[in-house]
């Protein structure tokens, strides 16, 4: 090899070994086989979510005579299907605005609640030393294995019925009514977080370098003080991550929302909506391709922008329960 | 319009109580725990001029109280653990050994049940189907995509549009799919693209979601389309974090691509891969939203989780519904610790 390569070009051959034509042409076909492969899987990835918009904008009788590629040859444009999807009068028309509603208020607190005591019970167990400090952090990592289906029935009984444990009742029943049901979906849904909120948190707190606690120790700071101050600002960006996460997962739910908010337009979110229009209406698809799109859009604006950390939070490996 | 801000007050006003109640909640927390050891601070100070002014020995400094701090840090999160998922867990391995009404005791009949009914065999087949499908199929997407567009132009583009399904619910990922199977008589224009596919190459539409078990492999697809985002970004990230010099070392000895892929990205992945199948076999295990939202778990495309809602839900057969969830629990357990085995066996060898 060094005989065949002048010294001068060592810099730029040295990498490409005894690089013939044939061998660099063959790469080049390789790249371009490559990149037609990556395109073709992206178009196939893309086209059903393309195709389901293109038809939410086309009017009723086109969407359900024609395929929705007929658009780009006779492009009729409309949003009635959106109007008539969010505030429709008819009971069949989806309605979808009132439900859009029930998603935020239940998505919200939601989130709120695992991410307060997940952080604070993260803290304890990266940064406090007590007795059995380990084996509660095992127990709370292993529950993130137990699927949800396992708590269901119970959880709605003790709900109605209340816990009690010989006799002695440890949680009345709630007796919820109305609005009031959104309590059962904020505790259930937050019960379900937990396991994994405590497991990502963790993971990133017990990075923090051990001198800078030690240092606010020495300085006389306590614990609270310390997780207000330095912890939960150095955290911040796990925090989004797990913020993300549980906002998509919640918002995306069905089956918890199923169960615990019922079907009642007053507390029913918008996948429970557009699950039963999809079962009872399955061929309405000017209400359909609207209503996916309506109960899309907001995580997809949600995850476009915080990609970056949602990424992040996906990469500690994880196993959601 | 029917649409009346009156009708949604009640609901905001229930969320203004809950974010209430969560900064109550938390910031009572906050505040007591600050409280409380600015209170013995202060005690243990009047203690000490009490004892330098009477000349007794200033009392012994009692231990620092990480444990008691620690209690109420942990507090709600356990409490909250205890009576959503441990005793809720417990109690349905107990129901799921008694009749539908929670009544009697019946031992193991409803695992029984579940292994003589030829519907729920068919649900377990369904549920083995998805399960060593969408794993496989996903990840092996997820690579192949995630290895093509390394270093391509436009990268973090491609990566979005593969990663977006992950974004939408499973709800509404059904919906999109429905619209692909969509059916229509042979003599109209058919509006699913699949159909129009089938049409255009000269073949018959077909009525997809009907037939078994063509239906379920088509549900699969939707699964698949979810998460081989998931399968690419974790890959693309391990694929990056190969050493460039490993990488470069083959280049010099001239190894094609796929000598490249097979003897170095392979091997440096695998714990990355490993991660991706078991999620995303989890999450296949106890995929719901699917089957219900596409076909309601008729036409033999039911499985595991959406048999136990029709179950404990629907009939009102609590046993045989937690018999089921207890089954998905049992399928769960192998592959975590598969995976928690795999985790200590990295530790030891890195």
């Amino acid at each position: 090899m060094t005989t065949t390569t002048p010294p001068a070009a060592i810099g730029t051959q040295a990498t490409e070994p005894r690089s013939t034509r044939a061998a660099r042409v063959g790469r080049r076909l390789n790249s371009r086989i490559a990149t037609l492969v990556a395109i073709v899987i992206a178009i196939v990835w893309t086209i059903p979510t393309f195709g389901l918009f293109v038809s939410s904008l086309r009017p009723e009788a086109e969407i359900k005579t024609t395929g929705w590629w007929n658009f780009f040859s006779n492009p009729e444009f409309t949003l009635e299907n959106y109007q008539d999807v969010l505030f429709g009068q008819s009971s069949s028309s989806g309605q979808l605005a009132n439900y859009f509603i029930n998603s935020l208020v239940i998505t919200l607190p939601s989130v709120l609640f695992p991410l307060a005591f997940a952080s604070l019970a993260a803290y304890a167990l990266a940064w406090m030393n007590f007795r059995g400090r380990d084996w509660v952090y095992i127990g709370i990592f292993a529950l993130q294995i137990v699927p949800l289906q396992m708590a269901l029935v119970p959880l709605l009984s003790f709900f109605s019925r209340g816990l009690s444990l010989g006799g002695v009742t440890l949680m009345p029943a709630w007796n919820l009514d109305g609005a009031q049901n959104f309590a059962q979906v904020w505790f259930a849904h937050t019960c379900f977080a937990l396991p994994f909120a405590v497991f990502l948190l963790h993971n990133f707190m017990s990075q923090l370098p051990k001198d800078l606690m030690e240092a606010a120790r020495v300085d006389g700071a306590s614990h609270p003080r310390i997780f207000r101050t330095i912890v939960l600002p150095l955290i911040a960006p796990a925090l989004a991550a797990f913020g993300i996460f549980q906002f998509l997962w919640v918002w995306n739910d069905l089956l918890v929302a199923l169960i615990f908010a019922g079907g009642s337009e007053v507390t029913a979110p918008l996948t429970v909506r557009l699950a039963e229009l999809a079962g009872t209406r399955g061929n309405e698809w000017q209400r359909l391709t609207a209503g996916a799109f309506v109960s899309i859009v907001v995580p997809l604006l949600v995850f476009l922008s915080l990609q970056r950390y949602f990424v992040r939070g996906l990469l500690t490996g994880s196993v959601k329960g | 319009m029917n649409f009346d801000f009156a009708d949604q007050a009640p609901k905001l006003m229930m969320l203004l109580w809950g974010l209430v109640a969560f900064a109550v909640v938390v910031g009572g927390l906050i505040v007591l725990l600050d409280a409380v050891p600015a209170f013995f601070a202060r005690h243990r100070e009047a203690q000490l001029v009490a004892a330098s002014v009477s000349g007794s020995p200033p009392p012994r400094r009692t231990k620092p109280r990480e444990g008691l701090f620690a209690l109420f840090f942990l507090l709600p999160t356990v409490l909250l653990l205890l009576i959503g998922l441990v005793v809720p867990a417990v109690r349905t391995t107990l129901l799921s050994f008694m009749d539908s009404g929670s009544q009697n005791w019946v031992g193991l009949d409803n695992y029984r049940w579940m292994f003589a009914e030829d519907a729920i065999v068919r649900v377990l087949l369904n549920t083995l189907v998805w399960v060593t499908l969408v794993p496989l199929v996903a990840t092996a997407m997820g690579l192949l995509y995630a290895v093509l567009v390394d270093k391509a132009r436009l990268e973090s583009l491609a990566k979005s549009l593969i990663f977006m399904p992950l974004a939408i619910s499973f709800v509404g990922a059904s919906i999109i799919w429905r619209f692909v199977y969509a059916y229509r008589d042979e003599d109209q224009e058919q509006i699913g693209l699949l159909n129009q596919i089938v049409v255009s190459l000269g073949g018959a539409p077909r009525q997809w979601l009907l037939d078994s078990p063509l239906n379920t492999l088509l549900l699969i697809v939707i699964m698949v389309w979810i998460q081989a985002g998931f399968a690419m970004v974790v890959l693309s990230a391990a694929i990056k974090a190969i050493p460039a010099d490993i990488v470069e070392a083959a280049r010099l000895d001239g190894v094609n691509p796929w000598q490249m892929f097979r003897q170095i990205t392979l091997p440096s992945i695998r714990p990355a891969l490993i991660v991706v199948v078991v999620t995303i076999s989890i999450a296949t295990l106890k995929v719901f939203d699917i089957v219900r939202t596409a076909t309601n778990g008729n036409y033999d495309t039911s499985v595991i989780a959406n048999e136990m809602y029709n179950q404990a839900f629907r009939y009102g057969e609590n046993g045989q519904g937690s018999a089921l969830a207890v089954f998905l629990f049992v399928l769960v357990v192998p592959i975590v610790i598969f995976q928690i085995r795999n985790l200590r066996r990295q530790r030891r060898e890195g």
